[in-house]
């Protein structure tokens, strides 16, 4: 029943279109001269290049990993171009191409900066007051602007672009840069690190709770051009910040690799929550094109009571491979990871999280729902490790697969690893498929088949749904609808 | 063309009946559950059908609903004029057809309240009315939850999820008084209700029907005949291995419920 619904559906991925920009393009090829060359690009401090340069040595010394659950063909390195940026170089907004200007408006990212609407009379969606979102865009391999910046600076939060954060500060971004994911971390952790082009980067002063969403947007344009994105998040004793990253590719026959690594440091009593809608192009209906987004996030809670929420929505890449961890090295700090991962298509993913109990009455809970459809393969993999020193260290897990039609696959890996004899440890998981009794009862009730498939995938997404912020849910939900109905081609 | 007096009679009830079912054979499993059932129902009428366990009472239910799950060999069903066998399940609902089922399924994570609306809105509008506003919808369902004696706080939870038995048919009836239906089954409402539940359930279905008698029909199916004190039949119908074995007026489930089914 399912099948017949969501090939009767269009659809199409909305994202797909090129921008026809002038570029300047490193040649493709890795070596060390092109390291070389994108420092000189950005004309980046000493200490960086150097960094990069031992993330180079050891990449070649490191193997791409393969006991994720996906395959692909072997990627050739050398055919890749390793950076990409618009030629005009943007002093201001105004100044900016009206080709990329038209880009992010395609795409309904604002880059102007809107009304203040908070405590407005009528600013209000559900109840809940529409606050503006800051955000970076990045094009390619460069951050093209940052909006909100004067209106965050005043409460003396920082927010820019990587490459701005080198330059204006270099001594937040030599401290903190690779204290969390080493070069040597993994394969793709040591190529970001040796390539990595632009990102974002945040600084919350202690005691300041963000009064604003702060978001990425990451559109790749080029053709034969990976994206290698580096954001570090730093949230100083008691802040809070929020922060939100979306992403899109134009529709392309060739695969292309994205491999970002993404640092959170959350000091004492600091909260970060950490969103991701990630809508890279997944392929076409037989599996061809579509990103590689094998991405590395981790975050630490370094200081006691602090706290670092990861949610993510994974509808789009031909191949998702991402496990957006916790370090719990503060006592009685929190971890957190919700998760949606949508497969349909000939997609893939391999996702999952890390929680590393180390520091005293940590906690960490795992919500996890896979959906696979059409030929998709959707894979959970998780690590719960209670170190000896973690005392009454608790993990709660939740893990759940819903499956569609039947050629759709869903696994599961989860590992506990409790060194702590008086860990708590909770794992709960359940395989299904959406029941045709289900639909049958909400078509007998007058809705259509579609609309049924819909509610019944929302409502099992619900969970992780509301740990969105409240504009991002609503669009999380419209994403999975066209990935639902695009599902088997 | 020859037509037997058989196919008259059924083609003159297709034309005034709400629904006309003529010797419907129906399958499942490679195994014959009814064998020719014919039954003709009007607008303003009650009509219980009867019968005991395996006698196939609640697979006809779920022809009408469209159940894939079961195969339609032989004979018609005609609703409202329309051939009902043709309509997709939801077509069946928003033309009118409501079905409550013995065991509606749990749906997690779907707000009761949410799903409600947009059923009711999804059905208003295939028959081309407005859409009821937010306060509107509201208004509508406290009324309903009080008449049933639901606490509101029902709707605002997962549809189904966790209910017991008796909640999950308040919710039911809930449902169907908000989708304004022509025709309505009651599949087995009265297991699992306790006799307070029983009466307010059957009290409300009985309001739906009777605030427009003139275009509504009730069918209650159950085993047992306590239902029916609440809800008086014009029709009982009683239903053997596939077959309506007895049809008369309440004397026939008065009997039963001396003498059972024997």
């Amino acid at each position: 029943m399912v099948d017949a619904t969501v090939a009767e559906l269009g659809g199409g991925y909305k994202y797909g279109f090129v921008t026809d920009i002038e570029s300047e393009t490193l040649p493709a090829g890795l070596t060390e001269e092109t390291i070389r060359k994108i420092s000189a690009l950005k004309d980046e401090p000493e200490f960086l290049l150097e960094w990069r340069l031992r993330a180079f040595r050891a990449w070649q010394q490191m193997k791409e990993p393969h006991w994720a659950e996906v395959t692909y063909p072997p990627i050739d390195y050398q055919s890749i171009s390793y950076f990409s940026r618009p030629k005009k170089k943007l002093k201001s907004l105004e100044e900016a191409d009206p080709k990329l200007l038209e880009t992010f408006n395609r795409l309904g990212i604002p880059l102007t900066e809107q009304k203040f609407l908070a405590n407005v009379e009528g600013a209000e969606v559900n109840s809940r007051p529409l606050t503006p979102v800051a955000v970076d865009a990045v094009f390619d391999s460069v951050s093209v602007v940052t909006t909100y910046r004067e209106t965050l600076a005043k409460l003396g939060i920082i927010f820019c672009s990587f490459s701005e954060a080198v330059r204006e500060h270099p001594e937040l971004v030599r401290e903190y840069l690779g204290s969390v994911v080493p070069i040597r971390d993994n394969f793709f952790s040591a190529l970001n690190s040796a390539v990595f082009s632009d990102g974002s980067f945040v600084y919350v002063p202690p005691g300041v709770r963000c009064p604003m969403e702060l978001s990425t947007y990451f559109r790749i344009n080029s053709a034969n051009t990976g994206q290698f994105e580096r954001t570090l998040i730093i949230a100083d004793k008691g802040s809070y910040v929020s922060y939100l990253e979306g992403c899109t590719a134009p529709q392309r026959d060739e695969n292309q690799l994205h491999a970002a690594v993404v640092e959170l440091i959350a000091l004492e009593g600091a909260h970060i929550k950490y969103s991701t809608v990630q809508n890279w192009y997944p392929g076409d209906a037989e599996g061809r094109g579509g990103i590689y987004n094998f991405v590395t996030k981790r975050g630490l809670c370094k200081g006691a009571y602090s706290r670092i929420s990861w949610t993510q929505v994974e509808t789009g890449s031909a191949i998702t491979w991402k496990y957006p961890s916790c370090i719990l090295k503060g006592d009685h700090s929190r971890g957190e990871f919700y998760s949606v991962a949508f497969t349909g298509n000939y997609q893939q993913a391999d996702t999952g999280t890390k929680m590393i109990h180390l520091g005293r009455n940590t906690r960490s809970t795992i919500i996890s729902k896979g959906i696979s459809a059409g030929h998709g393969r959707n894979t959970y993999r998780g690590l719960v490790r209670i170190a000896q020193s973690a005392e009454n260290a608790r993990n709660y897990t939740r893990c759940d697969s819903l499956i569609l039609g039947d050629r759709a696959a869903a696994h599961t890996y989860p590992v506990i690893d409790a060194k702590n004899p008086r860990a708590q440890v909770e794992h709960e998981a359940t395989t299904s498929k959406v029941s045709d009794t289900q639909l049958y009862f909400l078509r007998q009730r007058g809705l259509s088949e579609e609309d049924a498939v819909h509610l019944v995938v929302n409502g099992f997404c619900k969970e992780v749904f509301r740990e969105l912020p409240m504009e991002f849910a609503v669009e999380a939900q419209k994403l999975l609808e066209i990935s639902l109905e695009d599902a088997n081609g | 063309m020859v037509e037997t007096a058989s196919e008259a009679i059924a083609s003159a009830e297709q034309a005034t009946a709400l629904l006309a079912i003529h010797n419907l054979h129906v399958q499942t499993a490679e195994r014959e559950i009814l064998k020719g059932i014919h039954l003709t129902i009007r607008p303003g009428e009650i009509h219980a059908i009867m019968g005991p366990n395996g006698s196939g009472k609640s697979t006809l239910a779920h022809v009408l609903a469209g159940n894939p799950g079961f195969t339609v060999t032989v004979g018609s069903v005609f609703f409202n004029g329309n051939d009902l066998l043709a309509m997709a399940i939801e077509e069946r609902a928003r033309a009118g057809l409501f079905v409550a089922f013995q065991y509606p399924p749990e749906i997690p994570g779907v707000n009761n309240m949410q799903y409600l609306r947009t059923a009711v809105n999804t059905v208003r509008k295939s028959r081309g009315q407005s859409e009821l506003s937010a306060a509107e919808f509201l208004s509508r369902v406290r009324t309903i939850l009080k008449e049933l004696g639901m606490p509101e706080e029902m709707v605002r939870r997962s549809l189904n999820e966790g209910f017991s038995g008796g909640e999950k048919k308040k919710n039911e009836i809930l449902q169907m008084a908000m989708l304004e239906p022509r025709l309505m089954v009651l599949d087995e409402i009265d297991s699992g209700l306790d006799v307070d539940a029983l009466e307010l359930v059957a009290r409300c279905a009985l309001r739906v029907f009777e605030d427009k008698r003139s275009e509504r029909s009730l069918v209650v199916i159950t085993h047992y005949s306590r239902i029916l004190r609440y809800i008086k039949p014009q029709y009982v119908h009683v239903l053997a291995d596939g077959k309506i074995v007895e049809s008369g007026g309440i004397a026939v489930a008065e009997r039963i419920e001396e003498k059972g089914y024997g």
